[in-house]
């Protein structure tokens, strides 16, 4: 198929950016979303052209790696997928795909499609762990934990840290993803002793990161590649307010 | 030279608490004062990175990703082994040590395989308590499946994403050393080069891939953590950044690589679709638990799988062995696949391919169950064919996707060269010649949980080390190497593309060094890697600069040193002249055409010293002696 892309070109942080349109002819339909962009910077590089900068890793949708805006979604069309899982199938001999990086105050722009996300990091350092040291654990199953909490702390800890809830809220906020890991920990026992102080430390985090505040609107559960649930935005609440109130 | 695992004396079973009992310790005080260098962030990297920061070192963590949690162990699927016998089906300590080893076709070393069944169960209670949500049963306790190469049900899991839930448990344990300061993260960094000074590793290169820049970092040791080499064939079940340079890197400035030829083809993967392809993707072990592997018993049979009656199908690995069935080690299983599709038998585009049916399963525990069990890996299958495999068998075909070969190391995890610490995937010692579903997992985590911590401090408090800074002469050298280097790679500014050169050093190797390798094959690609490589670095274009974000800089220094690296693998391949384990010579194989070994000539780990590029390297052996089991020819029917 022959798609003519419109991609966003940044050469560095400090840069200005802008649109640039490349025609990209004769993409095998069965070729991914990331092998399309592949074939399209070989023939940028055969030229001698800068390619088109793109993170990506483990192409298989667990790494997070991937991300981009494509016609204004986050990992583009479809449900569940990341951009690496999305095939060209899902596109029409002639289509225009406008690619754009995730936009954030929390997300700068490293180069082309390329942003830094390092912000997630900070957050978990804030909290996002049982504080255990290795060595002193106890045998495993001293430990028993009831298997709908262990399915919904699994369902929680699934997010990959792609931050296409980030791209996609109008307010920029990370809530689903503090909330995700907050929910993981919160649903298990080994998680209740640091519960109160890790509500307080990473909410507090998420907002010195510069991230917006919830819309309320949802638009990072329908975006989110792993299915996380709002669900767990509710749990944040709750557990923050009850931290906030036995502080 | 005479290579000395430093095997602990004393009963297999004493070892290794016996060795700890006699390790030097560096006093809580002490600890801060030495800087301990982590490179890779995956399973190993991570937990060595975290728990070195909580016994007090000063940890400075490098990856190339743009976060820790993105190393390649996120992808691992299936599970975790360890010898907890929750199931009461007879597992032991002793049973996964032999399993592990027998599995590994009689090419690791004992002492080592048997430490690393020991800390098994020890990696699940400090997974747990770090959160991990492993798959439970009703109870609440947690439970069990089973695996390629063993007859127990031992392998822990967190439904298909195990390896991403054990990796964020350790980076969450990283993470949180990180606020107390103890461990400093680097991330966007590549190392590019190991800085030895008087002999001993003291430091690394590396460049900063946001602005291009060359840093250097002086410590007292430094561990490698950099994972496996698969990306040789270009296309594997890795992540596109996965890479030999670090370990290779090491290589070159005096660390033995051993057994190269070792690598892991994986039966169950979605088969090769176009020439477009980038990469592989795994479809998990634990499917074979479920799914049964079968092709037409007429070669060019192209009726679709459902017309093709249970009479006309030939479900090979269930008739050939009896006893494992479906679930045989990779190797075989792999082996077995390529040998159907070669008689014609293989199904799907190119006829390279072969049937994983779950029919039976599903009518048997229903569609829901295995919906359960499985259907993340059904999503994806979906997501990359258009196929639903509820309804249609799944097409698979082997990929390379582990290597078990790695820079040598001894017992306590270091290399020959004092102070270069080598775990996980990047070293060679507890896999031999093959290794088994749900133990990478394992292994990374025994190296940087429950070994390295304890080995590195013996190191610490007995080596002689003087202070030291960057302004060394050696940090010098090797940063102006480095720096030469790029700028060479950039000013060939000729016509093929990086991809191109790996793509075509991939086919060369798959098709003689991959599943069936013999002399004369090897022979020829001992001709044909040079040639390649002179080719790359006279004909490669790489735009851009090197002072900012290039990620084909990046890809062309990775596969200029895969096509240094794949001469290796192919020498060593070439120079074991018997099969074993994944390494299969089809000069050495038994009269029903599985490996044969030959432990009167080969019973031993191949390290390779490096003696400079096109020249020929030096073999070092380390003869394997085993005391407790009994080199067997591996059965699994």
């Amino acid at each position: 198929m022959d798609l003519t892309l419109k991609v966003w070109r940044q050469a560095g942080p400090k840069e200005k950016g802008r649109l640039v349109t490349y025609e990209a002819k004769g993409i095998p339909e069965d070729a991914s979303f990331l092998e399309m962009l592949d074939i399209v910077n070989s023939r940028l590089e055969a030229q001698g052209e800068e390619p088109i900068a793109f993170d990506h890793d483990c192409r298989e949708g667990i790494c997070g790696s991937c991300g981009c805006m494509i016609n204004g979604r986050p990992h583009g069309p479809g449900q569940g997928i990341t951009t690496c899982q999305l095939y060209m199938r899902k596109f029409h001999h002639g289509d225009t795909i406008v690619i754009e990086p995730f936009r954030a105050r929390a997300f700068p722009v490293v180069k082309d499609l390329v942003v830094a996300r390092s912000a997630f990091d900070k957050i978990i350092q804030a909290g996002g762990f049982i504080s255990v040291n290795t060595g002193s654990a106890p045998e495993a199953n001293t430990i028993p934990v009831p298997k709908p909490n262990a399915e919904a702390a699994m369902d929680a800890a699934a997010c990959i840290g792609c931050g296409a809830c980030v791209a996609t809220c109008k307010n920029a906020s990370a809530v689903l993803f503090v909330s995700a890991k907050i929910s993981h920990l919160a649903l298990l026992p080994q998680g209740e002793p640091e519960r109160e102080r890790r509500a307080l430390a990473m909410v507090a985090a998420m907002d010195a990161a510069g991230f917006g505040h919830c819309s309320n609107e949802g638009e990072c559960e329908a975006e989110c590649p792993k299915g996380i649930s709002l669900v767990n935005i509710a749990r944040l609440n709750r557990e923050h307010l009850r931290a906030t109130v036995r502080k | 030279m005479i290579l000395d695992a430093k095997v602990p004396d004393g009963p297999l079973e004493a070892k290794w608490d016996r060795h700890r009992d006699h390790l030097k310790l560096v006093s809580p005080a002490n600890k801060r004062k030495y800087t301990v260098i982590v490179v890779g962030t995956g399973l190993a990297g991570a937990s060595a990175a975290a728990s070195l920061g909580e016994l007090g070192y000063q940890v400075l963590s490098f990856c190339f990703q743009d976060s820790p949690r993105r190393a390649h162990s996120i992808a691992a699927q299936g599970g975790i082994n360890a010898a907890k016998n929750y199931p009461n089906d007879g597992d032991s300590v002793y049973r996964l040590f032999y399993d592990t080893i027998k599995g590994g076709d009689f090419r690791a070393r004992e002492a080592n395989v048997y430490r690393l069944a020991q800390v098994s169960a020890s990696i699940i209670d400090q997974c747990v308590a770090q959160g991990v949500p492993f798959a439970r049963e009703y109870g609440g306790y947690l439970a069990n499946r089973s695996f390629g190469g063993a007859q127990v049900s031992r392998t822990f899991y967190a439904r298909g994403q195990t390896g991403q839930q054990l990796l964020l448990g350790a980076y969450s344990a990283l993470m949180r050393q990180a606020s107390t300061g103890r461990v400093k993260i680097l991330p966007r960094r590549e190392m590019l080069d190991l800085v030895v000074v008087d002999g001993v590793a003291r430091g690394i290169v590396v460049r900063n891939l946001v602005t291009g820049g060359l840093e250097t970092y002086v410590a007292d040791a430094v561990c490698l953590a950099t994972g496996g080499y698969a990306n040789v064939f270009y296309l594997s079940t890795n992540a596109k950044g996965c890479n030999v340079t670090a370990a290779w890197r090491a290589h070159r400035r005096g660390a033995f690589f051993a057994n190269p030829c070792y690598t892991q083809i994986h039966p169950t993967c979605i088969p090769v679709a176009g020439d477009y392809q980038s990469k592989l993707t795994l479809m998990s072990e634990s499917l074979r638990n479920d799914g049964r592997v079968w092709v037409p018993k007429t070669p060019g049979d192209t009726r679709r799988p459902e017309q093709i009656p249970e009479a006309e199908r030939d479900y090979f690995l269930e008739r050939k062995y009896p006893s494992f069935g479906n679930l045989v080690p990779r190797d075989v299983a792999s082996r077995n696949a390529k040998e159907q599709c070669d008689a014609g038998k293989g199904i799907g585009p190119g006829g390279r391919g072969v049937y994983l049916d779950f029919s039976d399963a599903i009518k048997r525990d229903g569609l829901a169950a295995i919906r359960e069990r499985y259907g993340n890996l059904f999503d994806m299958y979906h997501e990359i064919t258009a196929e639903d495999a509820y309804t249609v068998p799944m097409r698979i075909y082997p990929a390379p996707h582990y290597t078990m070969g790695g820079l040598w190391v001894d017992y306590n995890l270091m290399s020959n060269l004092p102070g270069l610490f080598v775990l996980g995937e990047a070293n060679f010692s507890d896999h031999g010649a093959n290794r088994l579903g749900a133990s990478a997992l394992m292994q990374g985590l025994a190296d940087g949980y429950f070994i390295l911590p304890y080995t590195i401090g013996d190191y610490l408090a007995s080596a002689k080390l003087t202070a030291l800074d960057t302004d060394h002469a050696s940090f010098r050298d090797a940063e102006r190497e480095v720096s030469e280097r790029l700028s060479r790679l950039l000013a060939i500014k000729g016509k093929r593309t990086v991809d191109s050169f790996h793509r075509e050093l991939g086919v060369m190797l798959w098709n003689q060094c991959g599943m069936a390798r013999n002399e004369a094959g090897l022979k020829e690609l001992l001709q044909r890697i040079p040639a390649l490589r002179e080719e790359f670095w006279e004909n490669v274009t790489v735009p851009g600069s090197p002072g900012t974000l290039n990620q084909t800089l990046e890809r062309a220094g990775r596969v200029a040193d895969f096509l240094e690296f794949a001469e290796l693998l192919v020498l060593d391949a070439l120079e074991r002249r018997e099969s074993c384990g994944g390494h299969f010579r089809e000069e050495s194989q038994t009269e029903e055409g599985e490996a044969l070994r030959d432990d009167e000539h080969f019973c031993h780990v191949a390290a390779w010293e490096f003696r400079g590029v096109g020249e020929t390297p030096v073999l070092h052996k380390e003869p394997l002696t085993f005391t407790n089991v009994s080199l067997a020819q591996r059965s699994y029917k």
